[in-house]
């Protein structure tokens, strides 16, 4: 008995490895094998290094800028989140982590609305200084990209970060204070050594979305700025050169693999075992002055960085600007959403496209939950857990363009494909997720001390129930952060999506930006107004998620 | 007497609207090692972190050689607080965590390492150095605990329940490897345990402490030989109680079921003939008796009769059913039938019938 | 326990009702017309009455793929062309034609109707593909800012270069954008191979804005769009007033904005539909391919697709005839040049305007 369910549980550990090998390595080589026919020619092309190097040189360069600048603004709110309870304390959460959903299309109107040169923000400093030229000229420049990828990625940080350290014991702490460390000092070598693998975490995938960075390059940075993603991009679908596609994919794959395997050389050495404290003793009100100066501070940023452009897509989906500039409310944007007022074959109803999406980002939470699970814990037990850990991390490093079309090139003629195509979808979306999943939770495991395992196996447990009754448990609070991740990064994706997609199954993202590839004010108003059924439906998810999860955390 | 360094002027605190620490008030000296004495509840681990500076107190005053410290930070009153779970640093090495607290207090490389190998061989864990905390057994872990408190040379040392998490045999040894350690020292210490033969093994003064107020403060002898209140020999562990009542006021003489004692002068009882009162008997050394008639003799049967090492334990049953536990000499047979003359030194008096 | 079971419920049920939703689809299949599959890029729309006309008429089922932008689609079909996706691709225009012929992925068709088309739209004289549809990718400008502030409108490329209206113009990165590489070829066709760059060097001083897509270009940086951006004018297309009119929040008696249409400042796209070599249903490909080109499917693309139809019988709406200006002489180039130097134009273009 207790042998055939051990064999059934490394039979469940082949399941992630062999999912990846089918979904990911498959269609990969496909396309490479195609890329390569041309390696030859390649090669012997002019000038081919500085086609490399130029944007790999700035994707590096944009990627360490942006990773420094989002540590530094998401510590401090992940010490906000971990530390204090306070009124609307979730919606403020939802805030930092909605961007991640955002289509950059999106997010680019948004910033546009607020800071671009006719938004609100130069409008009013216009008025009130009294100036010809709006002082606040960020598009197409550097800074945008940083400060989207700011806007972006700082939720990952402060959600990963966030509850290692909620759950992190405060008697360290307070031994080190009677030991006379300060606070920085506390921060320094108490804190910061335990949190050390979540940083480590977070800040890798941080970098890799930062890394393979798209939409944000294209779109807001402009045309000056070019990354491996975007060369791929270009490569691949306007200059029709797969050769020079897929050496800039290897590089990109090679580099990912090279960044994440260094950043978790020293993970198991330096690793520290300790029991979470899920008690979240650390949850306390501000109570002097200074903590309540240092909230207060916090949330305005929060609410300035985050929260502003939000509010203003709601404002854009509510108000309609007539000719003169001056702004009317309005429900007609939503209204016309329900209607298919051409008759369009390819008209997008916005309950269809709520359901496909959610649908989608079920099955990838479903999916990338249970094999991240199975996987992170199977990577506990194995020898080569660095490199293993690098090697999960490539699909994140893949650019979705030639995963997209490798995706092509392997399934839709398989029939069970052309059966049921719309599969595919939630399929590439989890090898997205899955990566986030693992990493997110590998942490979380590796922290919880292997005697309690024992102790559980010794009083008869086997590993299926020491999973579920030991560490599942004692996880829990990554685990949701990893399924959150998991359900809205299936919600937001667009590039590998446009790949698959077939007009029978829109998602939210595809009619968003359908909306928005024409002129036309009532077009721009319904993207804004999806947009914002977008926003809505993955708070109230991301809420949904977080109770469900955390039902009996108080029993 | 000389000044006290610290004094604890009517400290209250309220956990979740119930007084945890009601007013307390104390002093502690030079080259005294201070017991609170309590069970848990009590409020001394509270006390212990509000003096550390960990917690603010609802009211009252800390002072430290005279000048009041509540306005100083934990990190600048170089106070070692030695955790009851020791809270060590699991990334750090055993060499690390004792150097934490030099370290953070800037002292210079060479001293810190000169220091890190003395408190190591004060502690007698040289040879553990570069081991990391995480394998080390729970009574190393102690050690190592101590070392890093005393490492800094704190001006005063709290312990929290430093043997608390210890297994009975290991206890024992170590407490007296601490209370070596702490007279080597010589420094103004705290020492909290609900173990009330670990307050007299280490302690020069004791409080007892519960229900957030110190019950009762003295040497560990004025407490093992009286106890302010039945609740506090109780605590003691003196189960040997009896109700009565009294017979006679002077010289005292109080009667109960096993038959009448007397006593001599007692201060600390002042009652009417006939009123009720508790009889402890301390279960020290018994006596067989010598007289067949009289005062302060205990009849009954042996009930049991154990071995412990530095000698026996007697229990018998006396006539009303009762059990009384006492030191013996030797082993007896069970069932015997026996006499006891108990000392007047062996009794206390309290008032109220509680038994 | 209970909780523990209304969860795995909740599971169970969620993932019975994936299951389910997922096999919607193939429940309903139990008399199979015969299916064709269509590849086209994102854009494609059509009227849904239309479509099922065909589906009725011929008893089948016409299936879309959308595979992305223009020439992420091509690029998809010719990586699938020797296991094609479908049967029919449309959405290949004259910047890629010679690109989709040189790989061979077409069968050719001398459909009946092409005798309604005229011959400047016919680009391949084999008939592998066919034109569909054609439009002008022009400068749009916003009415109201040159009325307001008493400008000119310019009325050919060289006016652009005039110091009034420096600053004014955003346009598209052709490397990234289909209207911006549309805009460079104008160039290309007006000032030789020669002389385009250095009229881009010029443009550059007159502060030319470029982005990267189409849409921040209307939507961010164009004044005449909701975005309410900083230029007056933006390359879009020439059909794009009309839209305006078309999707306005507000209904509106004139567009806000207009083409400018002097001579070679608009450059003509063609779109083709063409069989994929290898199709297992060519005679359902044909009748598709007819129907593209007939009369009720021509009359159906200009409200869905913003584009003019090929067929010369097709009727125009009301909003094309009234909102748009067709440019008299737009700018061509041959598919075979296109092809034969994109890449070298496109990175000229990016060393001249972008460093």
């Amino acid at each position: 008995m207790r042998n055939t369910r051990r064999k059934l549980f490394y039979f469940l550990g082949a399941i992630p490895i062999v999912y990846l090998l089918v979904f990911y390595t498959l269609p990969l080589g496909i396309i490479f094998e195609k890329a390569f026919e041309g390696f030859q020619t390649l090669l012997q092309t002019s000038g081919l290094l500085q086609k490399l190097g130029r944007p790999l040189a700035f994707t590096l360069y944009q990627a360490g800028l942006s990773v420094i600048l989002t540590v530094l603004v998401g510590f401090p709110i992940a010490y906000l989140f971990s530390h204090f309870q306070f009124k609307g304390k979730k919606l403020f959460q939802a805030a930092v982590t909605l961007p991640f959903i955002l289509p950059t299309v999106v997010v680019a109107a948004a910033l546009n609305s607020l800071i671009g040169p006719g938004g609100w923000l130069n409008l009013a400093l216009m008025q009130v200084f009294d100036l010809t030229s709006p002082p606040i000229q960020i598009m197409n420049s550097l800074e945008i990209i940083l400060l989207a990828h700011i806007f972006y990625n700082t939720s990952i940080f402060v959600r990963v970060v966030g509850a290692a350290w909620a759950q992190l014991e405060t008697e360290q702490e307070q031994a080190a204070r009677t030991l006379g460390a300060g606070a920085w000092q506390r921060f320094w070598f108490i804190t910061l050594p335990l949190l050390k693998q979540s940083i480590l975490s977070a800040v890798l995938m941080v970098f890799l979305f930062d890394f393979t960075s798209f939409g944000v390059i294209l779109m807001l940075g402009g045309p000056s700025f070019s990354t491996l993603e975007v060369e791929i991009y270009l490569q691949t679908t306007q200059m029709l050169n797969l050769p020079l596609a897929g050496l800039l994919s290897v590089i990109q794959m090679g580099i990912t693999f090279f960044i994440s395997w260094f950043i978790l050389r020293d993970s198991h050495t330096g690793m520290v075992t300790f029991l979470p404290d899920i008690k979240n003793e650390r949850m306390q009100k501000a109570a002097n002055g200074k903590q309540i100066t240092l909230l207060v501070l916090l949330l305005a940023f929060i609410f300035l960085f985050f929260v502003l452009p939000e509010l203003s897509l709601f404002f854009r989906s509510f108000t309609l600007v007539e000719a003169d500039g001056t702004f009317r409310f309005t429900l007609d944007f939503y209204k016309e959403l329900f209607h298919n007022v051409h008759g369009s074959l390819f008209y997008i109803s916005p309950f269809t496209a709520l359901k496909n999406s959610l649908t989608y980002a079920l099955i990838t939470t479903l999916i990338a939950g249970l094999l991240g699970i199975i996987a992170a814990y199977g990577l506990l037990n194995t020898q080569k857990s660095k490199l293993l850990r690098a090697l999960v991390l490539l699909p994140l490093g893949t650019s979705s363009v030639t995963l997209g079309l490798g995706f092509l090139l392997a399934f839709p003629r398989l029939s069970f494909f052309q059966k049921y195509p719309q599969i595919l979808i939630p399929i590439a979306h989890t090898l997205v997720a899955l990566p986030v999943v693992i990493n997110t939770l590998y942490p979380a495991f590796a922290s919880i001390p292997a005697n309690l395992r024992a102790a559980a196996g010794n009083l008869g447990a086997s590993p299926l129930k020491v999973l579920q009754k030991i560490d599942l448990p004692l996880i829990r609070n990554s685990l949701l952060v990893g399924a959150l991740y998991a359900f809205i990064l299936s919600l937001g994706e667009f590039g590998a999506t446009s790949f698959l997609t077939r007009p029978e199954y829109p998602t939210m993202p595809t009619a968003i930006y359908r909306y928005l590839s024409l002129p036309g004010s009532l077009n721009y108003g319904q993207a804004m107004a999806m947009s914002c059924i977008l926003l809505t439906l993955c708070t109230f998810s991301m809420l949904l998620i977080e109770r469900f999860m955390l039902k009996d955390k108080r029993s | 007497m000389k000044k006290p360094c610290l004094s604890v002027r009517k400290i209250h605190k309220d956990y979740e609207k119930n007084p945890l620490l009601d007013g307390i008030s104390f002093d502690l000296h030079e080259d005294e090692t201070f017991c609170l004495l309590g069970p848990s509840g009590s409020g001394k681990s509270t006390l212990l972190r509000v003096i550390a500076g960990l917690e603010k107190a609802d009211a009252g005053s800390i002072l430290w050689r005279g000048k009041d410290i509540s306005g100083i930070p934990v990190e600048k009153r170089n106070f070692g607080l030695m955790f009851q779970d020791y809270a060590l640093f699991p990334h750090m090495t055993v060499a690390e965590n004792i150097a934490f607290g030099p370290r953070m207090r800037g002292w210079s490389k060479a001293a810190i390492q000169k220091r890190v190998e003395q408190t190591l061989q004060i502690v007698r864990m040289e040879k553990f150095s570069d081991r990391r905390v995480l394998e080390l057994s729970g009574g190393e872990k102690q050690r190592v605990a101590l070392a890093r408190t005393i490492a800094p040379e704190p001006e005063l040392i709290m312990l929290d329940e430093p043997l608390g998490a210890l297994d009975k045999t290991l206890r024992d040894e170590l407490g007296q490897v601490l209370h070596e350690i702490l007279n080597e020292l010589h420094i103004p210490t705290i020492y909290v345990t609900h173990d009330q033969e670990e307050a007299f093994t280490v302690a020069n003064t004791i409080a007892v402490l519960n229900f957030g107020n110190i019950l009762q403060m003295g040497t560990p002898e004025e407490i093992y030989n009286t106890p302010a209140s039945l609740w506090i020999a109780s605590f003691l562990g003196f189960s040997n109680q009896l109700s009565g009542s009294i017979k006679q006021v002077d010289p005292l003489l109080i009667a109960s079921d096993v038959g009448d004692f007397s006593l001599p002068e007692s201060e600390h009882i002042s009652m009417k003939k006939g009123g009720d009162v508790t009889l402890v008997i301390k279960p020290d050394m018994m006596q067989v008796a010598s007289k067949k008639d009289g005062s302060n003799l205990i009849q009954g049967k042996v009930k049991d009769s154990q071995f412990r090492g530095d000698g026996y334990r007697l229990s018998i049953s006396t006539k009303n059913d009762g059990t009384l536990h006492f030191r013996d000499t030797m082993r007896r047979e069970i069932g015997q039938p026996i006499t006891l003359e108990i000392s007047p030194a062996m009794l206390l008096v309290y008032p109220g019938n509680h038994a | 326990m209970k909780k523990q079971i209304s969860r795995n419920v909740v599971l169970t049920a969620i993932a019975a009702m994936l299951f389910l939703s997922a096999c919607q689809s193939s429940t309903a299949e139990t008399t199979q017309p015969r299916a064709l599959t269509v590849l086209t890029h994102d854009s494609f729309a059509i009227s849904e009455a239309v479509i099922a006309q065909f589906e009725e008429e011929n008893d089948v089922k016409v299936e879309f793929i959308f595979s992305g932008d223009a020439g992420g689609a091509l690029n998809k079909v010719i990586l699938t062309k020797d296991a094609p996706l479908g049967d029919v691709f449309y959405g290949v225009d004259n910047t890629f034609l010679s690109r989709a012929l040189n790989e061979d992925i077409f069968e050719a068709y001398d459909s009946p109707l092409l005798a309604s088309i005229p011959d400047q739209f016919k680009l391949d004289d084999q008939n592998r593909v066919l034109p569909v549809d054609y439009g002008d990718v022009c400068i749009n400008y916003d009415k109201a800012y040159f009325a307001s502030n008493d400008l000119a409108v310019p009325q050919s490329l060289d006016d652009l270069l005039k110091p009034e209206y420096s600053g004014l113009l955003v346009v598209e990165n052709p490397a990234t954008s289909s209207p911006g590489l549309a805009f460079l070829l104008a160039t290309i066709a007006q000032y030789g191979e020669d002389g385009y760059l250095d009229y881009w060097r010029q443009l550059k001083d007159n502060d030319v804005t470029v982005v990267s897509d189409w849409n921040t270009a209307y939507y961010t940086n164009f004044s005449a769009s909701t975005g309410k951006g900083p230029q007056p004018m933006a390359v879009s297309y020439a059909t794009s007033p009309a839209v305006e009119v078309v999707y306005a929040a507000e209904p509106l008696d004139e567009s806000p904005t207009a083409s400018i249409v002097g001579e070679n400042t608009c450059f003509r796209q063609i779109e083709f539909v063409g069989i994929l070599k290898g199709t297992e249903n060519r005679d359902l490909a044909e009748k598709f391919v007819d129907f593209m080109l007939s009369v009720p499917f021509q009359e159906d693309i200009p409200m869905n697709m913003f584009v003019f139809p090929a067929n010369q019988d097709a009727s125009l709406p009301e909003e094309f005839v009234k909102y748009i200006q067709v440019p008299e002489s737009p700018a061509t180039l041959s598919s075979d040049l296109i092809t034969a130097e994109r890449e070298n134009w496109i990175s000229a273009w990016q060393d001249v305007v972008l460093k």
